[in-house]
This record gives structure tokens, C-alpha cells and sequence, in this order.
């Protein structure tokens, strides 16, 4: 019904004013040509002046509703170090084309006001002017020099890449349908290598784990921290087309494109709790962040410096967001030390890890921070049940009682535990899974409980305080109804006696 | 039609049998055997008039459909939350209507309008209906030829763009939608369809509509360039020629020279979709699937499109501003001023917009080293814009301005060509460029500067010319209803644009911002600018209805010159048949801008120079 009366009223509008024009038509007719482009004349001269008293102003308010998202104005002030050249050079910019704007205005509806046609006005024949032409040649040019040098000036100075000298972080932002992969460097400060054939839903960003620079990288899937005043060089990438790796707050702005990586280096100098601090100051970052919970936090509070993606990537392109919180160096420590490797955590093991039955360097330390955190809260706990641990990396060869080179280092890590608590001793349980002869399982197990017992006691433990005993297929961990479940079963563990 | 010249009556004609130049055009057959019925005079015709007709109706059809879509997806962004269940009887299946009733316009087609839009009014509309339609109508005419170098290529041109019309209009019924990856296209999106519906058949019908009006441009173009070189009447030489044919004969070498890179361009691309090539395809996983594509390059497109694309600017620039030097000189009563500056500054402009397309990848990764010079080739353009802005502003100056629509339409080029122009200051510089690149701030640049200041040229050039074309005139009131509505809708549209854009307000986002707490607060602009552009869009409207309605009952023209104006095409008959005039080509004495001299309001430019008159053509 509403659509129905719109549609009418819009017909009705529409036949008016063509009613309209064909009456002026008529009545021009009847007044003659020369009396219509008089009248026309002056109402249209009117009327330019009109839109020129209206518009200037109009133009200038708006500006002045609006200064608070002009870049440098206001709340709108960077937060990147190189921001505020880019800043002041949209200001000169600003300034210049301003008074070039509003003067040309001027000229263009007053002269057109002014010398409307009038019957007995007779137009002057000026058909050029070589000295005004000269003026207006030259004095643009001047100015445009100046734009020109000092926006290269900055450009050039912004767009430099790291010197290998610079005390940096290198993180790294791929982009795909329809978000951003944020990849750390981890504690080695080096982003490892990737390989795009390389790609899986498990390694999404193809990255290559025999290059040992990728088993330290971290990637974060909520918030990333950047610290405050350090340098940082975003490598950017792309997965599938093309996006553009946009943060604004920051001045920051660069494609990814498949293929071929590109960077920006930029420095965050204000923290988001600093910027917050200075929204606070403007009313409409007083307003409720949510309009339908007034009494709820305020905008400045829940100001985020957010990534997006700013070149058409899709159906998605428009919610390609993340966010970066910038913090001081101590906090961005604290947050780094939390974050997981994501080789280790989710890949390690798991098919297609090129290092499966490999110890990895990086390991062995983990390994033995991990281990002697769990002998350490086992001889803690109160319940019995919990002095009992797996040694997770101790491996035979296949039906045989030979230590595999590699599980050496836990067995280390398990001397170096008996050497640090004097008072334990330990219960070396070998055990087996169901498959094969149980009289056999059973021998095994004791001769590969025996085998750790001789490492031990080979490192200097005292045979005393260890006995090694082998429990066949008879103390499973797991049902013995799966490969996995049988791997869980064939293992070697140890228990606490004090 | 005379057969033979009868005894002269006017001076017009005593001149043009004294001094025209006699090709014995009457000699060879009584009107044009080839226009006998209404099919080959209206339809299959080689007529540069009726092309130049066809090339505006067609044009229009695009403008009202290229602007319809803006509506939709301005509906989209003003008002996210609103019901669109309404469009659904138009829209379809691109309308999902949930559980509660309420319609939304899926994102996949958002992108399809937006591109749609970008494509068909740059290219149909601004390209064609704009430089098409003027440059047929007006170089033969204004030049004083019979018709085009080659009539027949002429027709092809105009059909070519038919057929590329049909294609591009026929993808919008794809199942898969028409294409949505953006008016630029930019590959691997483009070639992917496993990373948009859009990139599937719509893109292919894309290429091929694109590829068929690219010869349609490149017929055009060189018949347009032969005409003005080797057509010329008698003393039209190449300092007497309006304008007008200088926009037109220059616009017509940009394009035969950079089209082709396009072409070259697309259909690298289609290569890539189909053949299985990698020119711009490198290390691609998309959806999960590696593809077998190495050492392509992504930029390389982007470098073949702006070779193409930034030229195109001035494309559809240019002859919009030979029309308003034209129009605004003419209903000035004055000569414009500073013409050779004029012309210099077009060929200055011309030059430069070849050697400035990478300002357009500021920000796409190419080395940050050779932006340098782009800066600089780009901010000299300012120099030969100003002046011709110092000129336009100048030739109002001490004129006796006879306002109507079409000088109103003029001087608001002016004034948008400022406003656009002085913003490409700010995007032409790469420092800048970091904040605002693809952003609103964008969005209204090119909208002002080659969108409405484009379209208010052509506008001007309907009004102006709309008597020549069809023999009557359009209606004066709702032509000036129609500048001052627009005038003010467009600005209200576009100029808030630069405070989002200035906020870092991404373009070509669906839902308006509203997911980054950075844009959202602008959903009281946007729902301003969405109904400014309602209102302008209706106004097109009046301005639809007035076009056809005067073609039929509009004021007739009762003399060969209304406006007073020197140039040749008002010398033809009000119903000028094809050959333009029945006996003697006018012979040209003097350039075209005689206004107000020596106390005459015009001289014509068949009129001899009196003795002692100095001609300010040479």
C-alpha cells in the first residue's frame, strides 16, 4: 500500500512538472524570446549566486562537523610514527586546495551573476591574455613543486624498507578468502620458509617444517599485540587474489598479491590504552558503544586499532577484520612467552610433519622444562595416582629391548630428575599392547624395563633406588580396540616411591 | 533536398555558392539511395547523424540502468537493515528473504552491481553515449564533411557496442550472477570462478562484451581521427577547428592507442581462465585447491589495465570539455578564452595521461621507487587543468552569459571539475595516497571529477545540440529544474564521501562499515547520501521524459542557427539529410570564435575577413 501511494505520488510529481515546463513554455511563447532569456537570466544569475552563498558555507560547516575524522585532526591523529609526516602534508595539501577551491567558486558564480545577459550589454572581446595566462601557468606550477617535494620527500622516506643494521620485528599477514592469518616469528625472530604446494587445511599457510626457523612460529587466532615505539616490518602476503593489508589508525596501507610478497614497515607510538585515553576527550567517545545498552561501556573504551582489508577480494572482502592491541614492551613479553608454536601444538606428529620420527632440537629443552615441572608436582601431589608418568619419547626398536638414540635425552632428563630429588625412588614399568603372544609381551616388557633401568644406572643412579618391572598387556591405558589406542598401550612409565 | 542550387537569398547562401566548395555532391543521386525506407534511414543507417542518435539512446538505456543499480546498492548501504523483499519480483533469487520476512541483498550480487555500474557508465555511458555520440554528430558537421571517412566502419562501431550491450546486459541473467569482482577486474579474482560466482560465465560475457566494445571504440576512434585529418573543408585548418573537434580528435588518438593494450590486457586474462596459462596467476591455493600455476604476475594486469584505464579518464574528460569551452563561449557571447592555451592544454593533458597509470598502484606493491615518477607526471596534470579552468572562468568574465541549460550545465562542469580536480591533488601524491588510497575519499574524486562533470558536459551538449539533432528544442524549465536539482543532489551525494573517505572508510564494503568500529558511525551520512541519490535519480528522470518527449512535441526549430552560435553544423538545413548540406560545402575564413568582435554579437566562420581583419586562428 505505502509503495502503491509512493509510486502514485511520484507519477503525480512527475506529470506536474512536466506540466509545469510546458505552461513556462507557452508563456515564454506569448512574452516573446527576448523577455524569456531576460527573465531566465535573472533568475538563473540569482540563483548562481544563490548557490554560491549557500554551497561556500555549506561546504566549510561541513568541514567543520566533520574535522574530527580529517587525518591529523582531532581524535583522528596517528599512531604510527611516519603518520604525522603524512598527516601534515594532507593539512599543507589541505590548506592550498582550499583557497584554490573557494577562491575559483567565487569567481566562477559571481562573474557568471555578474554579467548575466542583459539586452543592451554588449559582451567585451577578449579573446586572450598572454601576461594572466603566463601568471596562471606559472603559479600552479610552483605550487605543485612544492607538493611534490615535500610528498616525496615523506613518501620516500615511509616506503623504505629495514636496514640490516635496524633492531626490528618481522611479523607476517597472509590474506585469504575471507581473513587474515597473522604469522610471529617466535623466540628465534625469524619467519620460517613456506611453500604454497606445501598447503593443507592442518598447514594453511604451506609452511616448510624442515626449515627449522618455522617450528618456533606462532599464530595467534584472537587478538595480536604489537609493542609500543619498536619498529615493525609487516611481510604481506596472499593466499588466493588480491587483498590489501589496510590499518588505519596507523597510516598503514599495502596489497597482497599471490605470488609476491610486500611489506610496510611502520612504528606504533601509542598504546591502544593511550589512544583510548585520548578519545576520551571527544563527547562522541563518551556516546555507549552499544546504543541499546546506555548505562554500558563507553566508545572510548572499547576502542580497537583494527585491520581490514581494503581491495576487493570478494563477497567477504568487506569483514576481513582483526584486531592489534598495542602495548608496552613488558606486556608484549608477557603476551609473547604465552603464545603456543604452532608447529608444536598442532601439527607436530600429525600426517604430513616432514620430522615425525625426528627429536627436534628445540624440543629437547621443552622437553626437559616439561619434564621436571611433572616429576615435580607428581612428588607434590597428595593422590598416589598421580605419581605414575609416561616416559612419552623413550623408544625400542621394533620387538627388541634397544634403546632408540633418541629417547636418550628423556632418560637424561629423567636422571637429571633423580639426581635433583635425592629422596625418590622410582618403579620402571614396561608395558606392551594385546597383539602377539602374551608370554612373549610379558618377557619383552621386562627386558625393555631393564634396558632404561641399565641407562640409568649407567648415568650414575643408584640400582637401589630403581626397579624395573614388566607388566605385559596387562595394565592398558586404553582399550586395546584401535591402532592409536594400542600405540597409547605400548609405552614405558615410571612411578614415584618415596 | 536541392538539386540544383537555386538563386541565393540569404548571405548564408549567397557565400556558400560563392565561396563553397563544390564536390558535386547533387550530381550523384537524389538523397542517399542507401536510406530509402525506415529500416536503413533510422536503423541499419551510415548517416554519422543518426549514429551519433543511436550512440546517445543506447547510452541513456545504460545511464538508467547503470544508475538504477546505484540505487540498489545505495539502498544497501544507506539503509543495511531495512527490508529489500520488495525488489524481489526484479531481483529474485539475489533477495533472500529469511524466516522473520525480512529481504537482503546478497553480498555476492552487492558486488555485482557495484561492477556493473563502474563498467557499463564508464564505458557504455561515458565512453560511447558521451565521446560517441558527439564526436559522430559534431566532426563531420563541424569540420564541414559529408559524413565520416568511412561511413560503413562508422556503422560497425555503433554496432559493435550494440552487440556488446546485449552480451553484457544478457550476463545479468546468469545463474552464477554477471560478473562481481570490480569495473577493474583485477586478476587472480577475475579468473578464479572458484573464488566468486561472478568470475564464472559473467566474467567470460565480461571479456566478450568488453572485446567487442573495444572495436567498437577502435572503429570509432580511427574513423574519428581520419575524418578530422583528411575531411576538413577549405580553410579549416587545424587552428580554426572549434574545440570541440580538438577534444573529440584527440580523445579519438588516446583511445586508438591505449584500447588496444586493454584488449591485449583481457585477453591474457582469458587465457588464464581457460587455457590454463599463468600470466597473472602465481602461487595460488583457493578454497583449498592448489593450482598448477606459477610465475605469473597479478601487477602485470594491473599495469595493462591503467594503461588503458588512466588514459580512459580522459576519455571521457576530454570531449566533455570541448562541449563546455564550446557551449560556454557560444552562450557567453565571447570567445573562449586563451584557445591556443586551450588546445595546448589538451595535448599537454593528453601526453601526460600516459605516463602517469601507475598512480593508480600507489599501494599494489609495485617498488615504491618508481612511484616517484608517477608523482610528478601526475601533479604536472594540474597545471594544464588549472589553466584550462582559468580560461573557462575567464571566458565568463565580461560576457553577456545567456543562462539555459545548457550553459547552466556547463558552468557546473566547471565548478565540479574543480572540486574533483583539486581532491586528485591530494590522491595523485603517494605519501597521501597510503591513507586514502580505495577508500570513499576515492569514491568521490572520480565520481565528481569524470562521473557527474562528465555527464553535466554531456548534458550540456544535449541541450545545445538536442536542436540539430532532432529539429526541435528540449523544455528550457525542466532542463533547468533538472541542472539546479542536479547540481546540488550530486554534491550532496558525493561530498560527504571525503569525510569517510578521510576516515579510512574502505570502498566496496557491503555492509557499509558497520563490522569495524573505525566506519560505523557514519550510518546517519550514508542514509543522506542514499536519499540525496534517490532524488538525483529521479531527477534523470525528468530529464529521460523532457529527451523523448521533445524528440516528438518539443518547441520545432524554426531557424538554421538558435543559438547564434559560428560553427559550421548550423549551417545545414533544420532537417539536414545525409550529406549534411544539399549544395556547396561552406568553405571556412576564420577561426571559430568571433563572438562580440568589432560590434557584431557573431561572425560565422564562412563569413570572409574584412580587409585588415586579423583571424585569431593563426
Amino acid at each position: 500500500m505505502t509503495a502503491l501511494v509512493i509510486v502514485i505520488c511520484i507519477i503525480l510529481i512527475t506529470i506536474v512538472l512536466v506540466q509545469i515546463g510546458r505552461v513556462t513554455e507557452l508563456t515564454a511563447e506569448i512574452k516573446g524570446e527576448r523577455e524569456a532569456s531576460k527573465d531566465a537570466s535573472k533568475w538563473n544569475g540569482w540563483l548562481s549566486l544563490g548557490f554560491m552563498v549557500v554551497f561556500l558555507p555549506a561546504v566549510m560547516i561541513s568541514a567543520w562537523a566533520y574535522k574530527n575524522q580529517m587525518m591529523g585532526y582531532g581524535p583522528h591523529t596517528s599512531a604510527s610514527e611516519h603518520g604525522g609526516a603524512l598527516d601534515s602534508m594532507f593539512n599543507l595539501t589541505l590548506i592550498l586546495t582550499g583557497i584554490v577551491f573557494v577562491l575559483t567558486h567565487i569567481a566562477l558564480f559571481w562573474y557568471a551573476y555578474k554579467y548575466r545577459w542583459r539586452e543592451n550589454r554588449k559582451a567585451e572581446f577578449i579573446a586572450h591574455d598572454n601576461r594572466l595566462e603566463v601568471i596562471w601557468t606559472a603559479v600552479p606550477a610552483v605550487v605543485m613543486t612544492l607538493l611534490v617535494v615535500r610528498g616525496l620527500d615523506a613518501w620516500n622516506t615511509v616506503m623504505a624498507d629495514v636496514g640490516s643494521e635496524e633492531d626490528f620485528m618481522e611479523i607476517e599477514a597472509t590474506g585469504q578468502q575471507f581473513n587474515w592469518i597473522i604469522r610471529y616469528p617466535g623466540p628465534d625472530g625469524k619467519l620460517g620458509a613456506r611453500d604454497f604446494k606445501l598447503t593443507t587445511g592442518s598447514n594453511q599457510l604451506g609452511q616448510d617444517f624442515t626449515d627449522s626457523k618455522n617450528w618456533d612460529d606462532v599464530i595467534p587466532s584472537t587478538e595480536l599485540y604489537l609493542p609500543v615505539g619498536k619498529k615493525v616490518r609487516v611481510r604481506i602476503t596472499a593466499k588466493d587474489v588480491l587483498h590489501n593489508f589496510d590499518l588505519v589508525h596507523f597510516r598503514v596501507k599495502m596489497d597482497a598479491v599471490p605470488g609476491m610478497p610486500t611489506y610496510f614497515v611502520f612504528t606504533p607510538i601509542k598504546t591502544t590504552a593511550e589512544y583510548r585515553n585520548e578519545l576520551r576527550k571527544y563527547p562522541e567517545y563518551n556516546e555507549p558503544y552499544d546504543p541499546a545498552d546506555p548505562t554500558g561501556p563507553k566508545r572510548w573504551e572499547k576502542f580497537e586499532y583494527e585491520l581490514a582489508c581494503a581491495e576487493l577480494c570478494g563477497k567477504g572482502h568487506y569483514s576481513m577484520k582483526r584486531i592489534f592491541r598495542v602495548v608496552s614492551q613488558e606486556e608484549f613479553d608477557a603476551w609473547y612467552r604465552e603464545q603456543k608454536s604452532f608447529y608444536l601444538t598442532e601439527f607436530r606428529g600429525k600426517d604430513g610433519d616432514p620430522n615425525k620420527d625426528k627429536v627436534l632440537d628445540i624440543e629437547v629443552p621443552m622437553r626437559a622444562a616439561e619434564f621436571s615441572s611433572n616429576v615435580k608436582a607428581a612428588i607434590e601431589s597428595a593422590d598416589a595416582a598421580d605419581n605414575t608418568l609416561v616416559l612419552n619419547y623413550v623408544w625400542f626398536d621394533t620387538g627388541s629391548a634397544t634403546l632408540k638414540n633418541d629417547s636418550k635425552y628423556e632418560l637424561d632428563n629423567l636422571v637429571t630428575a633423580l639426581n635433583d630429588n635425592p629422596q625418590i625412588r622410582i618403579e620402571i614399568g614396561g608395558h606392551t599392547d594385546d597383539t602377539g603372544d602374551p608370554e612373549a609381551n610379558l618377557q619383552l616388557s621386562q627386558q625393555r624395563a631393564a634396558a632404561v633401568a641399565a641407562y640409568l644406572t649407567d648415568r650414575g643412579i643408584a640400582a637401589g633406588r630403581l626397579r624395573a618391572v614388566g607388566y605385559g598387556d596387562s595394565k592398558p591405558l586404553a582399550p586395546n580396540d584401535s591402532d592409536a589406542n594400542r600405540a597409547k598401550n605400548r609405552r614405558t612409565d615410571f612411578t614415584i616411591t618415596l | 533536398m536541392a538539386q540544383v542550387v537555386t538563386a541565393a537569398e540569404t548571405l548564408e547562401d549567397k557565400l556558400t555558392q560563392e565561396l563553397g566548395f563544390d564536390d558535386h555532391f547533387h550530381e550523384h543521386h537524389h538523397g542517399d539511395k542507401f536510406q530509402s525506407n525506415f529500416l536503413t534511414t533510422y536503423i541499419f543507417s551510415t548517416d554519422h547523424k543518426i549514429i551519433g542518435r543511436q550512440f546517445l539512446i543506447t547510452g541513456i538505456f545504460w545511464a538508467l540502468m547503470g544508475a538504477g543499480m546505484s540505487i540498489i546498492f545505495r539502498l544497501q548501504l544507506g539503509f543495511p537493515e531495512a527490508d529489500m523483499a520488495w525488489l524481489q519480483p526484479i531481483l529474485g533469487k539475489w533477495i533472500q528473504v529469511n524466516d522473520a520476512g525480512i529481504g537482503k541483498l546478497d553480498p555476492e550480487f552487492y558486488y555485482s552491481l557495484v561492477t556493473i555500474h563502474g563498467t557499463v557508465l564508464v564505458f557504455f555511458v561515458l565512453t560511447a553515449g558521451l565521446s560517441g555520440t558527439f564526436s559522430n554528430l559534431l566532426i563531420p558537421l563541424q569540420v564541414g564533411a559529408r559524413d565520416m571517412a568511412s561511413p560503413l566502419l562508422n556503422a560497425f562501431s555503433y554496432w559493435f557496442f550494440f552487440l556488446a550491450s546485449v552480451i553484457m546486459f544478457l550476463s545479468l541473467f546468469l545463474s552464477t550472477g554477471p560478473f562481481s569482482g570490480g569495473w577493474t577486474a583485477y586478476p587472480p579474482l577475475s579468473a578464479l570462478p572458484q573464488a566468486s560466482d561472478g568470475s564464472a560465465a559473467g566474467m567470460t560475457m565480461w571479456i566478450v562484451s568488453m572485446a567487442m566494445f573495444i572495436v567498437s571504440a577502435l572503429l570509432g576512434g580511427i574513423n574519428y581521427v581520419t575524418t578530422v585529418l583528411n575531411l576538413r573543408t577549405k580553410g579549416m585548418n587545424l587552428w580554426r577547428m572549434p574545440l570541440t573537434i580538438w577534444a573529440f580528435f584527440i580523445t579519438a588518438i588516446l583511445g586508438v592507442l591505449s584500447f588496444p593494450v586493454l584488449l591485449s590486457g583481457v585477453l591474457l586474462l582469458m587465457f588464464d581462465r581457460s587455457m590454463g596459462t599463468s600470466f597473472y596467476l602465481s602461487e595460488i591455493v583457493v578454497g583449498g585447491e592448489i593450482l598448477d600455476r606459477v610465475g605469473g604476475s597479478p601487477i602485470l594486469f594491473q599495469h595493462l589495465f591503467w594503461f588503458l584505464g588512466h588514459p580512459e579518464v580522459y576519455i571521457i574528460i576530454l570531449p566533455a570539455m570541448g562541449i563546455v569551452s564550446e557551449v560556454l563561449s557560444v552562450h557567453a557571447r565571447k570567445p573562449i578564452f586563451g584557445y591556443r592555451a586551450m588546445v595546448l592544454s589538451i595535448l599537454a593533458i593528453a601526453f601526460l595521461s600516459f605516463i602517469v597509470w601507475a598512480h593508480h598502484m600507489f599501494m599494489s606493491g609495485v617498488n615504491p621507487f618508481i612511484s616517484n615518477f608517477f608523482v610528478v607526471f601526475t601533479l604536472i596534470i594540474a597545471v594544464p587543468s588549472a589553466v584550462k579552468v582559468f580560461n573557462w572562468i575567464s571566458t565568463v568574465y565580461g560576457s553577456n552569459f545567456r543562462f539555459n541549460a545548457a550553459s547552466l550545465f556547463a558552468l557546473g562542469f566547471v565548478s565540479m571539475f574543480i572540486s574533483g580536480g583539486l581532491t586528485g591533488i591530494f590522491l595523485g601524491n603517494s605519501a597521501l595516497d597510503i591513507q586514502l588510497h580505495d577508500t570513499y575519499f576515492v569514491v568521490a574524486h572520480f565520481h565528481i571529477v569524470m562521473g557527474i562533470a562528465a555527464f553535466f558536459g554531456m548534458f550540456a551538449g544535449i541541450y545545445h545540440w538536442f536542436p540539430k539533432m532532432f529539429g526541435r528544442f528540449m523544455n528550457e524549465t525542466l532542463g533547468r529544474i533538472h541542472f539546479w536539482g542536479t547540481m546540488i543532489g550530486a554534491y550532496a551525494i558525493f561530498w560527504p564521501m571525503h569525510y569517510t573517505g578521510m576516515a579510512g572508510m574502505p570502498r566496496r564494503y557491503y555492509d557499509g562499515g558497520a563490522s569495524f568500529d573505525a566506519f560505523r558511525h557514519f550510518t546517519e551520512l550514508n542514509q543522506f547520501i542514499t536519499v540525496a541519490a534517490i532524488i538525483v535519480f529521479f531527477l534523470q528522470i525528468i530529464f529521460v521524459i523532457n529527451f523523448f518527449y521533445s524528440i516528438f512535441s518539443g518547441r520545432k526549430l524554426r531557424v538554421k542557427n538558435p543559438w547564434g552560435a559560428n560553427t559550421l553544423e548550423w549551417t545545414t538545413p533544420v532537417q539536414a539529410g545525409h550529406g549534411n548540406w544539399p549544395g556547396n560545402i561552406p568553405t571556412v575564413q576564420r577561426w571559430a570564435y568571433d563572438y562580440g568582435k568589432g560590434g557584431e554579437e557573431f561572425i560565422p566562420q564562412y563569413i570572409p575577413l574584412k580587409e585588415g581583419e586579423h583571424d585569431h586562428g593563426h
